[in-house]
């Protein structure tokens, strides 16, 4: 029978019951690969549940670095009987199904086209402890000594976590380290270690880091300067505040007083959580709250307000699969037509988008210098897969002479030059007024931040006029705006002269761009551009001006980013072709490249343009 | 439309420590009805805070919809001001007071604005004791969508076209004290020397501190048969006692006639006097506050003054135990740990 042999390159999944320990256990899997210097990235697939039902961890081991989802699975670790008939029928031919032999494996359970390994952990666990806890927890790493010995993970690499997992707790590193062992043992004395997919270590993770997109945006708040975290708890958003708590608590404490330098409310709802941010924003401090879609309802209300009272705002969503509660623990890019325009009338949010955690990190620091220069929203778009996943990045890094863009606010001595202040005056000409916080100045300065209309005063007025100065200054701070935002990077250079381009934002870039490299392979190259913030910069524009037909990417059903490219920068419809993927699962690389391979089977007309054409 | 008022003023005005005229606690015109008890608050905050000598800028104004929240608009020009959303002044005003502890926030709501869409925020905020003046300008109507009930119309009262409200009304002050407010007061838009003093006593007090003012409605809600009109409030009005404040630097005599005194000292050291009438109770026992309103509520009355005070609250930067700086004011170097702190953390991460 076929065996698949690799090494250092394989899907890997563990199929276990939700609440039994095995999160940790599987964590220490993947960072012990991850310490053997092969790229690695995990995903957790979790249902809506505290416990009991079915959760699986997928890992990707990419010795080339590919971080996206793959698709096809290698290697089953089935500890879930409830969901066996599925885990069962996901392995690829010649794969291999690691199972608890404590009890024989039902004839329906069986293919012959994949390869069995019965360890019986049950029996192992019943021999070795009398306390049932313990049965449960050891079980777990028991399965993890056995995978060391199969897959030949070296030993000591998970030793070293072992000990460093309960620093503090040493009591317990000795019998986990023995627990590995059983594991370790049984494997090898039963079974060909290691099995033709393999590990082997090497140097291709240089000096990244191991992070979840949620903890570093987290980071990037503090770097970014915020004080006040005001946010109501939600999957999969939620760890964006944990880490920002975990990491003030050290890092922003006055060393005078031991009091913190930081606020950290949690709200009774999303629409508080928002108002607390507007509130403090316009009082002078950074402020922030993450949530996810059902949130970003709520709070749709207070972000027209922000938007036309002009108050910065940062909100990270990490959106989940809806409509309504949808799927909360599954991912999805379909937030996107919902915080462009949030709120009702004519309104336009900043959006950024983050493709790993690196992103994360600086586009969260970034989107409070932007949100205070542009006097407005921005909203992180990330997801659930990049949110809550621990994912490999570039370290982070932060350039000590920066300074933070406060935008334009006046201080008590700018005032007291200026003869008549007038907060909605465009004094320069690109939109953008000047602001001053509450407290300034004695008797200039002050004015009436309402979300009804104005003058350039501050002095409400329903007059017509004057209501159409001010939304036309804002569309002007728009086009402002689109000079602000990142940039969308190009990949255009790597195959010159295409004559078709793929278009993507957010998670999809790792899948998107595995996908282009299975495609280049068998002949067929496309430009790519990654967009990477709303507005757009003219550049997204060029790029789809410069193919015949764009591909856009994304993990939603209504082409969201589709339609935004529509309606914003007046694309041509025939042109821009939507790749889409829907089941609340990370993107795949091989879905992606597959869908795009019937656009061109059946195009035998060559992918380059002529040199001409190309300009 | 605002309409703002001239600047000049008469040269003879009484001015306060700062040196200050009562115009410069003055706002832009008023557009609310004739008569509307809600500019009487507003003269009575303008006094309050000329008599009190507070710097207007150091003022944080803040409300949410509706005709009291249009308020702060006729008060305190020299003060910014936040007219926010429908019910959710209180988030505003926490966000606000997170980012600056230094400033004075006065928030002004209505009936409507926070008895019905903002009664969650309104619970949160009086739970999270933050230190602000939160008043409600109660006339048990929506004003402007022409005459509709609040969740404070009491049962049995007539609307302006007759209709009897079938609903067990909310009571504020009720609320308040079991939410855990620290300063409960209420007061009638038409006792100006009760009002005053109570304002003085609330933008003192050190914690959350909530006045609802019965302010009938001149247009929609004053005619027989409701509860909330000016006959009938003037006729069931129920007084705990005069409330006079005094500050530190200079006392201020009540013009009441003085009964009984019970004299409490505030945070800031200043103290206020309560002159209790035959129906005061000790206005530091929740129980005891809780009954006295309930007690006249049964007779149909409202119980009006200081209901209630903790004179040993915290406010929310003391729960959190933020820093003593305002936040908004902490310089980069206190916020942003380096790169050698990221360093580490990128270390602690492989």
């Amino acid at each position: 029978m076929h065996k698949i042999k690799a090494l250092n390159d394989f899907v890997i999944k563990f199929a276990n019951i939700n609440g039994t320990g095995s999160a940790s256990a599987n964590s220490m899997f993947a960072k012990a690969i991850f310490r053997m210097g092969i790229p690695v990235s995990p995903r957790n697939i979790f249902p809506s549940n505290i416990q009991g039902l079915p959760t699986w961890y997928e890992v990707r081991i990419s010795e080339k670095g590919y971080l996206g989802r793959r698709g096809g699975i290698d290697v089953m670790v089935c500890m879930n009987p409830q969901s066996m008939a599925k885990d069962v029928a996901e392995v690829e031919a010649g794969g291999y199904f690691v199972y608890d032999s404590s009890k024989p494996l039902d004839i329906q359970y069986i293919r012959k086209d994949i390869h069995y390994i019965g360890i019986p952990f049950t029996q192992i666990c019943l021999r070795e402890y009398s306390d049932p806890r313990q049965r449960q927890l050891f079980k777990n790493i028991i399965y993890v000594g056995s995978l060391a010995a199969l897959l030949d993970i070296e030993f000591k690499v998970l030793q070293d976590l072992v000990s460093e997992q309960f620093k503090g707790k040493e009591k317990l590193i000795a019998p986990n380290i023995h627990a590995m062992e059983l594991g370790y043992r049984h494997a090898q004395e039963n079974f060909e270690c290691p099995l033709p997919v393999r590990l082997k270590r090497c140097d291709n993770v240089g000096n990244q880091i191991l992070i979840d997109g949620n903890t570093a945006a987290g980071l990037g708040a503090i770097y970014g300067g915020a004080t006040v975290a005001a946010w109501y708890p939600i999957t999969p958003s939620t760890s964006v505040v944990d880490a920002f708590e975990k990491y003030t608590r050290r890092l922003r404490i006055d060393p005078g007083t031991g009091k913190k330098n930081y606020a950290i409310v949690q709200a009774e709802d999303e629409l508080s959580a928002m108002g607390m941010v507007i509130g403090a924003m316009w009082n002078g401090a950074r402020a922030f709250t993450a949530t996810s879609g059902p949130g970003v309802s709520l709070m749709t209300e207070f972000l027209g307000l922000a938007y036309f009272a002009e108050i910065p705002v940062v909100l990270i969503n990490v959106q989940r699969a809806g409509p309504s509660t949808g799927m909360p623990t599954r991912t999805q890019q379909a937030d996107v037509l919902a915080a462009a325009y949030a709120s009702h009338g004519d309104t336009k949010q900043v959006l950024l988008f983050p493709s790993n955690a690196k992103d994360c990190f600086d586009m969260t620091a970034q989107a409070f210098d932007l949100a205070e220069r542009l006097q407005t929203p921005v909203i992180l778009m990330t997801d659930l897969d990049l949110g809550m996943n621990d994912t490999l990045s570039p370290p982070f890094e932060w350039d000590d002479s920066r300074t933070y863009d406060r935008g334009k606010v006046l201080n008590a001595e700018q005032l007291d030059k200026i003869e008549k202040f007038g907060r909605y005056l465009d004094v320069d000409g690109d939109g953008i007024c000047y602001r001053t916080y509450p407290g300034t100045h004695p008797s200039k300065g002050a004015f009436f931040t309402r979300g009804t209309s104005r003058d350039e005063y501050a002095v409400y007025t329903e007059d017509g006029a004057a209501y159409l100065r001010n939304v036309e200054r804002l569309l002007k701070k728009w086009e402002t705006a689109k000079d602000h935002v990142p940039a969308p990077e190009l990949y255009a250079e790597r195959n010159p002269g295409t004559a078709d381009g793929v278009l993507f934002y957010g998670t999809s870039a790792s899948s998107t761009l595995e996908a282009l490299d299975i495609l280049a392979g068998e002949g067929i190259e496309l430009d790519a551009i990654r967009v990477r913030a709303f507005p757009f910069n003219q550049d997204v524009q060029k790029f789809i001006d410069a193919h015949q037909r764009v591909f856009v990417i994304e993990q939603n059903r209504d082409a969201q980013l589709r339609s935004l490219l529509l309606i914003e920068n007046n694309a041509d419809p025939q042109k821009l072709i939507s790749l889409l993927h829907i089941d609340g699962t990370p993107i795949m690389a091989r879905s992606i490249a597959a869908q795009l391979r019937k656009y061109f089977d059946s195009n035998v007309t060559p992918l380059r343009r002529s040199a001409k054409s190309a300009g | 439309m605002s309409y703002q008022r001239p600047t000049i003023h008469h040269p003879e005005l009484p001015k306060n420590d700062l040196g200050y005229v009562s115009r410069d606690y003055e706002g832009a015109i008023s557009t609310l009805c004739a008569g509307c008890g809600h500019d009487s608050i507003s003269a009575a905050v303008i006094q309050a805070c000329w008599e009190m000598s507070i710097e207007p800028h150091r003022v944080a104004k803040l409300s949410g919809i509706g005709c009291s929240s249009k308020t702060p608009t006729y008060f305190l020009g020299k003060s910014h001001g936040f007219n926010s959303v429908h019910g959710r002044m209180p988030s505003i005003a926490t966000g606000a007071n997170l980012a600056n502890r230094d400033l004075i926030y006065i928030g002004v709501s209505g009936d409507g604005d926070t008895a019905s869409i903002g009664m969650g925020q309104f619970a949160h905020v009086v739970r999270r004791s933050l230190n602000m003046l939160y008043m409600v300008e109660n006339n048990g109507c929506y004003g402007l969508t022409k005459g509709q009930d609040s969740a404070t119309a009491d049962i049995g009262s007539k609307s302006k076209k007759g209709v009897e409200n079938l609903y067990s009304p909310i009571d504020l002050v009720s609320i308040a004290i079991q939410l855990g407010a620290t300063f409960v007061g209420r007061s009638f838009s038409g006792d100006k020397q009760q009002l005053i003093p109570l304002i003085k006593a609330a933008v003192s007090h050190h914690g959350f501190a909530f006045i609802d003012v019965i302010s009938p409605c001149v247009t929609f809600n004053n005619n027989v048969g409701s509860t909330k009109s000016y006959d009938y409030v003037r006729e069931h009005v129920e007084a705990t006692g005069t409330v006079d404040f005094v500050p530190m630097r200079k006392e201020i005599t009540t013009q009441y006639e003085a009964g009984k005194t019970q004299e409490v000292t505030l945070h800031d050291g200043s103290t206020i006097h309560l002159h209790k009438a035959e129906t005061g109770h000790d206005i530091h026992d929740r129980q005891a506050a809780l009954n006295a309103i309930e007690d006249q509520k049964r007779k149909g009355s409202y119980l009006t003054g200081l209901l209630y005070m903790d004179p040993n609250a915290a406010d929310l930067h003391e729960m959190i135990s933020t820093t003593n700086k305002p936040l908004s004011q902490l310089t980069e170097a206190e916020l942003c740990p380096g790169s050698k702190a990221l360093e580490n953390i990128n270390n602690s991460l492989r």
